[in-house]
């Protein structure tokens, strides 16, 4: 192929680069394009469901949806996103001029990129496209003993293994790189006590990921061997234990999201003091909250198996952990509480999205704490219910959190600032459209409809709040498409913006839009948790009360 | 406002963080060791559950020589470091050596385990439930010796080179974190496979 | 920074509360009537499903006032303190933190914590602890993808997909327990009126118990997936008095009537090798991978809940079972026009 010397020039800039923004950025547009095709999933899938014994796609192609859609969701749109944002915005905001081991950043950024164009490889695998081709089907937490050779004969399951264990590979090496950008690369003055937030708790996710993935990954090569090497690790006829896999799976699984979410309170806690011109209110406990959820969520995993028959006092224990988590939930959500009160809230879309975000995870929250009473969760577990309490926290938690972080960091990261007025159709639109899927979603849950089925019977009370759902998805699919209309037209025509379009307080507003290479002039130097407020408030400044 | 005036305070102390080397490895050593904790978690969690013999008791013994070799490779890795802290590069070159050589001696052991249990017991990972595991766990381990020996080389090669100085020993040392986690991941598999499973 | 379209903030904002109200008051309400729907987790019929829904009001109940009370201090925060028209560009004053309000919404969610802990405690005890009666039925339930096997060992029979069980009075209990098994993958049993659901997983027997007290047809399906046809593995659940439920029992255990005018269908059951995977009693058929089909017209329904068993549906479904379930595990039999009648008819004796 014969690429133009220039455009040559651009490419290899970008394949080869060891820069964190670009890294970054090459994260956030990846996750972006595969949050539209899940959401296109998404779409298929919410037509087959709009009314009872539909036809309009086959249950293998059903099924492989969902499995996709899942996988991608958590894989290769929510972590990614994430990590991109992370990638971006930690050395900026610590004051430092990179991540702490470039190249390994960008090995990371490709492993993950490379799992999944591996996922979407099963497509194009043989078997018919419109069916699927041969995508997995097994579901996002590929219960065994459904993945072994007998259940899922062919190759879709190995994608689908192979393509979690290289994105995992991908993680443990963005988390090694976090946790060493964070702890050895601060500023001068920069101490532990006085990072952002946001550096603190991608601290925390960048532990987690540590101790989460890598069970994931060993998961992974058990199932490996015994899909490859005729192994027995979850083979019950040789003896072996199908609920072993569903513990190593929640090992991962719980904590896991905890390690989306984090971030995403990480974003919120930089976006709700800006907007009410206020301090946030408690950082220690927020930092201590933050640890403690990570903490305690290792501890947890078991809620998702209060139906597989353990011992009353083995659920029981499980009830209590999970429960303990919310406390540190509770103090964060007071936390963002009190920093809005007494403040002066300005509405920019960035605020308007963290609202949505506190209002939605109280509720998403709420629902958890439901399931996490094993009684109660005996009749919802794996039921609509559910599905309605991790889209809640998912979409109506992180996504809109993401969202949030666009309109907020947009500008830092192009120069450009993103349309307002846009913006709020967005957001508007989004909320409508969240709101008539996933709340609707609980009442077939409650009505006893489980989930992952390609179809339902008619007359048992199902059939209003599916399409109510379905038609939700809609006005979702309309905000995401105004957002990126937003995006585009916004990166060549928005109105420039400056440093510190916010008037924010954080060291990433002290540099150009967008940083240069090397982020800083000089490196800063810190005396307070908000260094810009100490030079816009010099008679007043902030390390006279830390 | 592109530069952050210098407002530090005078009472504080110099501006020291710790090394990324260090906390890199570290940090890959939590990750690894959860790794092999899932997979110890399942060796032990399949003792004596297979349907089908046979049994460890019937076939495996424990390997002592190789063991104290590996153990012992890990004393002559710290006095490679400190060596070469010292700057004394003769003696670093001759202890790295050693640790690797020790290394080898393991790994060919497990090779030659490996090798009697296949071709005299007919014993492989498809064989039973103690097969998957006792394969899986010790394979495991055996290809982080594998990978540590490969970096080891690669340092024994640039040394005999004359290119490893008494500055590369923050380096060495890092490297040398990862060999201690490789030895002390064995001490736990050898109890467990060797001891426990016995 | 301005607000930009203040009107549409309060349009949009109006509209969202009226959203709000009623899907607060449909969740509310709508679960609440009782029948609504043949499935629905708030119209218990059994014990293990009535301490469930108890526990689950005073659960909504707690969770409804933590979230009005947290509601409304974001509402008022968001309107109060929202930035003017008027307001100068000054900063509000800073305050960084407070020690006690910190404390008292750390001890509060504790102590709910430990309320809610303790009910549910009891209740999972309850539950799961209970011992079982001399007097009850017990029941072995077998899950195949995708349909179900349920053995009564104590009469010394076996049935598929129709789970007959007695009423249960509260005065002289006759509950049902289940030994949940699976011959592959697992599969959970939940029939939402009368328990909450359990696992049937492949090496690992699990147990539930429904002791239902009235009469009449329980619906529910299976709930973990398991496959191809996971959504069509539904679930029936006949409860009747003791004697309807005593006289089903001896005919059961009947085996299966052989009637000649239909015996070229039964030599077509062994010739097109049906009797590999059925089970006919009375017949050389034995096979255990698919339903038990002794006393197949005895069950209102075929395939696992998927279909109406009549004469036009099980021809139907012995035609080309994959048109009904499509990646059901019985596969398309080798019959022309002629043969399919004769089997059907044979099938069609089976009561
Ligand atoms: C980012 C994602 C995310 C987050 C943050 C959470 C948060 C929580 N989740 Fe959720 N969950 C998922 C994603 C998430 N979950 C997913 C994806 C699944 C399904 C996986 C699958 O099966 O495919 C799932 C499933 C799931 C289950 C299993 C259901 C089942 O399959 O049977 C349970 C059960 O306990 C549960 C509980 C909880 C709890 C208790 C919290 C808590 O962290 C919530 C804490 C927050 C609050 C409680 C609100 C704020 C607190 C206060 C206002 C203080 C006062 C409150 C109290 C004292 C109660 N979740
Ligand atoms: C990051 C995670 C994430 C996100 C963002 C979403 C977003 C959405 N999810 Fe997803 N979902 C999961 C993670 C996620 N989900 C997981 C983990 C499961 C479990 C899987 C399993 O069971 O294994 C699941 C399962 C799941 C199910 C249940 C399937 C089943 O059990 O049978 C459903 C059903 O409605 C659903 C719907 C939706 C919808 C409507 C959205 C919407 O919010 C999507 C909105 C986005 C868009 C609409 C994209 C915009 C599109 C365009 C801009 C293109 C426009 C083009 C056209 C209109 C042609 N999801
Ligand atoms: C390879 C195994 C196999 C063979 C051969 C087979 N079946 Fe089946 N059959 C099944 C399975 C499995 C089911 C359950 C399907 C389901 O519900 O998903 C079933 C279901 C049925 C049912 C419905 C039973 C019920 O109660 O729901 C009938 C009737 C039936 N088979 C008749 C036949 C006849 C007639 C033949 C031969 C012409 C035959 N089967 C051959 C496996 C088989
Ligand atoms: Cu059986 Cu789902
Ligand atoms: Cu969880």
């Amino acid at each position: 192929m014969a690429i133009p010397k220039s455009s040559r020039g651009v490419v290899s800039e970008w394949l080869f680069t060891a820069d964190h923004k670009k890294i970054g950025l090459m994260y956030i547009v990846y996750s972006l394009l595969f949050l539209v095709i899940m959401g296109i999933e998404a779409i298929l899938m919410r037509i087959q469901l709009a009314h009872p014994h539909a036809s309009f796609m086959s249950p293998q192609a059903f099924n492989r949806l969902f499995t996709l859609h899942g996988t991608t969701g958590v894989f290769f749109v929510a972590m990614p996103i994430l990590f991109g944002f992370g990638n971006y915005l930690v050395p900026l905001m610590i004051g430092a001029r990179d991540m702490a081991f470039p190249r390994l950043n960008a090995f990371s950024f490709w492993m993950t990129a490379f799992g999944g164009f591996v996922l979407y490889a099963s497509f194009f695998a043989g078997g018919s496209f419109l069916q699927g081709g041969s995508a997995p089907d097994v579901g996002w937490f590929a219960y065994a003993p459904l993945t072994s050779t007998t259940y899922s004969p062919g190759h879709s399951t190995d994608y689908w293994t192979l393509s979690i264990l290289l994105a995992g590979v991908g993680s443990v090496g963005g988390a090694v790189n976090f946790i060493a950008t964070i702890l050895c690369m601060r500023c001068p003055g920069m101490t532990l006590g006085r990072m952002p937030l946001l550096a603190w708790m991608n601290l925390v996710m960048g532990g987690l990921v540590l101790v989460t993935i890598s069970p994931l990954t060993a998961a992974q090569i058990m199932l490996m061997v015994d899909r490859y090497m005729s192994g027995h690790f979850f083979d019950t006829a040789a003896g072996g234990s199908v609920v072993m896999w569903m513990h190593f799976f929640w090992i991962f699984g719980h904590p896991e999201v905890y390690v989306l979410i984090i971030p995403c309170f990480a974003f919120v806690s930089e976006i709700v003091p800006v907007f009410s011109r206020k301090a946030m209110f408690g950082y220690p406990a927020m930092v201590a909250a933050s640890v403690g959820i990570g903490f305690v969520s290792l501890g947890v995993w078991a809620h998702h198996m209060y139906t597989v028959g353990m011992p009353s006092y083995g659920n029981a224990f499980f009830v209590l952990t999970t429960m303990i988590v919310g406390v540190p939930t509770g103090i964060k959500i007071f936390n963002w509480l009190a920093t809005m009160w007494g403040g002066k809230i300005r509405f920019a879309t960035p605020m308007l999205f963290c609202t949505g975000f506190l209002f939605q995870f109280l509720i998403a929250g709420l629902t958890g704490i439901m399931l996490a009473t094993a009684p109660f969760d005996w009749q919802l577990s794996n039921s609509y219910f559910v599905v309605a309490h991790f889209h809640y926290v998912i979409v109506g938690g992180i996504l809109f959190t993401i969202f949030a972080a666009f309109y907020y960091w947009f500008p830092k990261m192009t120069g450009r600032m993103l349309n307002e007025t846009l913006g709020k159709w967005h957001f508007w639109i989004m909320v409508i459209g969240f709101h008539l899927t996933f709340d609707f979603m609980h009442i077939p849950g409650l009505l006893g409809m489980p989930r992952r089925v390609y179809t339902y019977e008619p007359g048992r009370g199902w059939e209003t709040w599916n399409l109510l759902s379905s038609i939700g998805v809609v006005f979702q699919a309309a905000a995401v498409l105004i957002f990126v209309y937003n995006m585009i037209q916004s990166y060549f025509k928005g109105a420039p913006a400056g440093n510190d379009p916010w008037d924010a307080w954080t060291l990433e507003w002290a540099t150009t839009s967008p940083p240069p290479d090397y982020n800083f002039a000089a490196i800063p130097e810190v005396r307070s948790r908000r260094p810009l407020w100490d030079i816009k408030h010099p008679e007043d400044p902030d390390w006279k009360y830390e | 406002m592109s530069a952050i005036p210098a407002a530090m305070a005078a009472n504080e102390a110099p501006w020291k963080l710790p090394s990324r080397g260090r906390v890199g490895m570290l940090s890959l050593i939590i990750a690894e060791s959860a790794i092999f904790t899932i997979f110890v978690a399942a060796y032990i969690l399949y003792i004596g559950k297979s349907i089908s013999g046979p049994t460890p008791r019937q076939i495996l013994s424990v390997p002592i020589f190789i063991t104290v070799c590996l153990l012992s490779s890990s004393l002559t890795m710290h006095w490679a470091v400190a060596a070469l802290r010292k700057g004394k590069t003769g003696s670093f070159a001759l202890f790295w050596f050693a640790t690797l050589a020790l290394g080898a001696i393991f790994l060919i052991g497990t090779g030659r385990e490996w090798h009697h249990l296949i071709s005299q017991e007919d014993f492989t990972i498809q064989t039973n439930l103690f097969g998957t595991t006792y394969y899986s766990l010790v394979g495991l381990h055996a290809s982080h010796v594998l990978v540590g020996l490969i970096a080891l080389a690669i340092v024994m090669i640039l040394a005999l080179l004359g290119k490893v100085k008494c500055e590369h020993w923050e380096r060495c040392e890092v490297l040398s974190l990862y060999w201690h986690f490789v030895d002390a991941v064995w001490v736990v598999v050898f109890t467990v496979v060797y001891g426990l499973g016995r | 920074m301005q607000i930009v379209g203040l009107k549409l903030w309060q349009k949009c904002g109006l509209w969202l509360f009226i959203l709000l109200f009623c899907t607060v008051t449909i969740t509310l309400a709508a679960p609440l009537r009782h029948a609504i729907s043949p499935t629905n987790i708030f119209a218990p019929d059994s014990t293990p499903a009535h301490s469930i829904y108890r526990l689950s009001i005073f659960l909504l109940e707690v969770t409804g006032a933590i979230f009005v009370i947290v509601f409304s201090l974001l509402a008022y925060a968001v309107i109060k303190f929202r930035k003017r028209k008027h307001d100068d560009d000054s900063e509000p004053p800073q305050v960084y933190g407070s020690n006690q309000m910190e404390l008292a919404w750390t001890v509060l969610p504790v102590l709910i914590v430990v309320v809610l802990f303790v009910s549910t405690a009891q209740v999972i005890h309850r539950v799961q602890d209970a011992k079982a009666p001399d007097r009850a039925v017990s029941v072995t339930a077998v899950a195949h993808q995708f349909w179900w096997e349920y053995r009564y060992s104590q009469f010394g029979l076996v049935t598929a997909n129709e789970l007959h069980v007695p009423v249960s009075d509260s005065k002289n209990p006759t509950p049902t327990y289940l030994a949940l098994l699976s011959a592959d993958v697992d599969h959970t049993f939940w029939v939402p009126r009368l328990a909450g659901k359990t696992d049937l997983i492949p090496n690992h027997p699990n147990t539930m118990w429904i002791d239902p007290q009235e009469t009449g047809l329980f619906l529910g399906q299976c709930g973990q997936y398991c496959g191809t046809q996971h959504a069509k593995m539904l679930l029936r659940v006949y409860v009747q008095s003791r004697e309807d439920f005593d006289r089903w029992v001896r005919e059961q255990q009947q085996p299966a009537n052989s009637d000649p005018s239909v015996a070229a269908g039964q030599a077509l059951f062994v010739t097109k090798a049906c009797f590999a995977c059925h089970t006919i009693r009375g017949t050389i058929a034995a096979g255990k991978v698919g339903p038990d089909l002794t006393h197949l017209m005895s069950r209102d329904t075929i395939a696992s809940g998927a279909l109406p068993n009549t004469p036009e549906n099980l021809r139907q479904w012995v035609h080309n079972p994959n048109a009904i379930k499509p990646g059901s595990l019985m596969p398309v039999p080798d019959l022309s026009d002629q043969e399919l009648g004769q089997v059907t008819a044979y099938l069609l004796t089976l009561h």
